[in-house]
């Protein structure tokens, strides 16, 4: 069994059954600690902002925006901006709008999948604040209330251009040192957690670690 | 004209060996007829292997809260004569059952299944009937049910934004937008 190093505290990975509970860590997320040295810094964030890999999980309308960014016209390459299959190998997690409960589960699934740094950005005014399904039994009103959010391009749908606008304003913030989701994440992350657990009510996943 | 007067004697042939009942023309290609809950499997068959209505397009169900029954909607489409025929069965609200259809089509237990989480009615039989659709984990009454308040079941479950302004339509077009207009008239 992979013991955790934090002997601080540990997750309970209660949605797990007792084989599935060796097969996790409980491990608490850790934060990002930016190099001592500034300079060292400044570089690493130049770096990372100039290879935004975007994960393609489509979760709401606005993923039909996200396909039209890569052809010829809108040509999101110029830009490091690449299309990653995996969360393993992604940077940036665009929430295409709308998202039930049940995508909700996949996203923060993926989100925690997603290798540090990362970045996400709330594309559409559902995850703002509901938008058009403000009252629908099945889709969360804010989503950064579940994980948490760098940037929001607001619209319905926002065109190409305006998302090709925002992934130039991650950059900015990014090279700024401005994202800190992850880290707001690891601070509240008891917080997030129980959020997430009272609306996805079938929690059969570990808490944290995959 | 033959188109019709075929269609006509489908229609009769019908009444007569399935009772079936409020046969209505709602336009040109698209009727509606009502049958009962124990006839209705019986007759759909009838209809897909004897009368050319070989393609399920839908089947949904309508919540008649007021007069306490369902009405399960089979769309089913006949592609040489090119026309829709309706059938409606009305079915009970309390322990909603129906009988299943996936033996006639075999995407009707997509539908099933959906019309199990959403309005709580069961299909016996039906494959993987029991399993989650779109809801996961759902623990209320099944949201599509007409007593189901969507809107205060929204408001205790999901955190809410402040900022956002609600306007009447209605209002807002008579003050805002067209202020000049004035009134109804």
């Amino acid at each position: 069994m992979i013991k955790s190093l934090n002997t601080e505290s540990t997750l309970e990975n209660a949605g797990l059954s007792a084989e599935e509970q060796d097969l996790f860590s409980n491990a608490r997320p850790k934060a990002y600690e930016p190099y001592p040295i500034e300079a060292v810094e400044n570089f690493a964030n130049w770096c990372r902002a100039n290879s935004l890999w975007i994960l393609a999980f489509g979760t709401g309308c606005g993923a039909i925006e996200l396909r039209p960014l890569m052809t010829a016209r809108f040509d999101a390459n110029r830009f490091g901006i690449a299309g990653r299959p995996t969360p393993r190998q992604s940077s940036v997690f665009i929430i295409g709008g709308y998202s039930s409960v049940k995508t909700l589960k996949r996203i923060v699934r993926s989100y925690e999948q997603m290798q540090g740094p990362k970045f996400v950005i709330a594309l559409g005014i559902c995850p703002v604040n509901g938008g058009m399904y403000w009252d629908s039994y099945n889709t969360i009103k804010r989503l950064d209330q579940y994980i948490p959010v760098d940037l929001y391009i607001t619209g319905c749908m926002p065109r190409p251009e305006v998302l090709v606008g925002g992934l130039v304003e991650l950059k900015k913030m990014i090279k700024e040192g401005r994202c800190d989701g992850a880290n707001r994440y690891v601070e509240k992350f008891d917080w997030y957690k129980a959020n997430q657990k009272r609306v996805i009510k079938n929690w059969n996943m570990p808490d944290y670690n995959w | 004209m033959t188109e019709q007067n075929a269609s006509k004697t489908m229609l009769e042939r019908l009444t007569r060996e399935f009772q079936v009942s409020d046969i209505k023309q709602r336009k040109p290609g698209l009727t509606t007829i009502s049958v009962a809950k124990d006839m209705a499997e019986t007759l759909i068959r009838e209809l897909r292997d004897r009368e050319g209505y070989t393609h399920l397009n839908f089947m949904t169900a309508i919540d008649y809260i007021e007069r306490g029954y369902f009405t399960i909607v089979y769309m089913l489409h006949n592609y040489d004569t090119r026309s829709t025929l309706s059938v409606h069965v009305n079915i009970d609200r309390v322990n909603a059952s129906m009988t299943s259809i996936h033996t006639l089509w075999a995407q009707a237990w997509t539908y099933q299944r959906e019309l199990r989480e959403l309005w709580g009615i069961d299909f016996p039989g039906s494959p993987r009937i029991e399993e989650d659709f779109c809801l996961e984990g759902w623990d209320e009454i099944p949201p599509m049910r007409r007593e189901f308040d969507t809107v205060e079941y929204c408001e205790r479950t999901f955190e809410s934004r402040d900022g956002r302004e609600t306007v009447d339509p209605r209002e807002h077009m008579h003050e805002v937008i067209f202020p000049q207009r004035g009134g109804d008239n």
